[in-house]
């Protein structure tokens, strides 16, 4: 049974992402792109990372797609050319996309792991997914999460100063 | 329980989804969105790797890699708006003022 819900996954994925890409529209664009990261993250509950399944549907489908739809509402659906939306010799270009996606398959698929950590199924299942994310988090990387704050806080002064009008 | 090898195959054909987006495509706007699917395949791929491993270090990096996506979503599509006040377009090709026979 699972194996058939995963499947579905995979392949819904995949046709996801390639109907987000190939649309006419951004706007609807970006709401595939919405529907792709839904996927993911239930992709992630298979995993057992369900604060990363949290976080990716907050972070991802609340604010930076909104991001997005707020973008191309500010310029205009219209505004926006439809025709010429590849490349010149883009057949060449996607040749080469897929001889790459076809070392990375063929890559990917034979890795074999010969590594071990702490955190097994039976230690997550016994201090919650949450708790064990943390306790990692602000022990070994605490000085690391006050650098992704100012990471964080450079690109808004970025921002500002990219749409400062003098008038 | 599935293997490892699904996961990374379906991570690799996610990634290289956005990589022949971003190079076939000219609009500035899908080149940023395929650059998310992008970033998807690989957050995809280092949970995988951090189930597998029993190693919860993986996911911790895919937090760090959601918070640096989302500054640099914020920066480039702030560029893309000034882009737009500038030139009226969204066409990659048209950026080309660096290049050397344009220089007036």
């Amino acid at each position: 049974m699972i194996y058939f819900i995963f499947a579905y996954f995979c392949l819904s994925m995949i046709g996801i992402s390639l109907i987000a890409i190939t649309r006419k529209n951004p706007v609807h664009s970006v709401l595939w792109l919405l529907l792709l990261f839904l996927h993911i993250a239930v992709v992630y509950l298979f995993l057992n990372a369900e604060f990363l399944a949290m976080v990716q549907i907050i972070v991802y489908a609340g604010a930076i797609l909104v991001m997005f739809l707020f973008t191309v509402f500010l310029l205009g659906a219209k505004n926006i050319p439809k025709e010429k939306r590849y490349t010149n010799l883009w057949e060449g270009r996607l040749l080469v996309g897929l001889a790459l996606t076809a070392i990375f398959v063929a890559i990917f698929s034979k890795i074999k792991l010969s590594f071990k950590g702490i955190h097994t199924i039976e230690y997550i299942e016994k201090t919650g997914n949450v708790k064990a994310v943390g306790t990692v988090l602000f022990n070994e990387y605490a000085l690391s999460i006050l650098m992704l704050g100012i990471i964080l806080l450079i690109p808004m002064i970025a921002v500002v100063v990219l749409a400062w009008r003098k008038t | 329980m599935i293997s490892l090898e699904y996961y990374l195959a379906l991570s690799a054909v996610i990634f290289s989804i956005g990589l022949i987006s971003i190079l076939i495509n000219r609009n500035l706007i899908v080149v940023l969105i395929s650059l998310e699917v992008m970033l998807a395949g690989v957050n995809l791929s280092l949970v995988a790797l951090s189930h597998y491993m029993s190693d919860i270090k993986g996911q911790i990096l895919v937090l760090f890699s959601i918070g640096v996506a989302a500054g640099s979503v914020a920066v480039g599509l702030s560029l893309l708006i000034a882009n737009f006040n500038l030139r009226k377009s969204v066409d990659i090709l048209e950026l080309s003022e660096l290049k050397e026979e344009h220089v007036e």
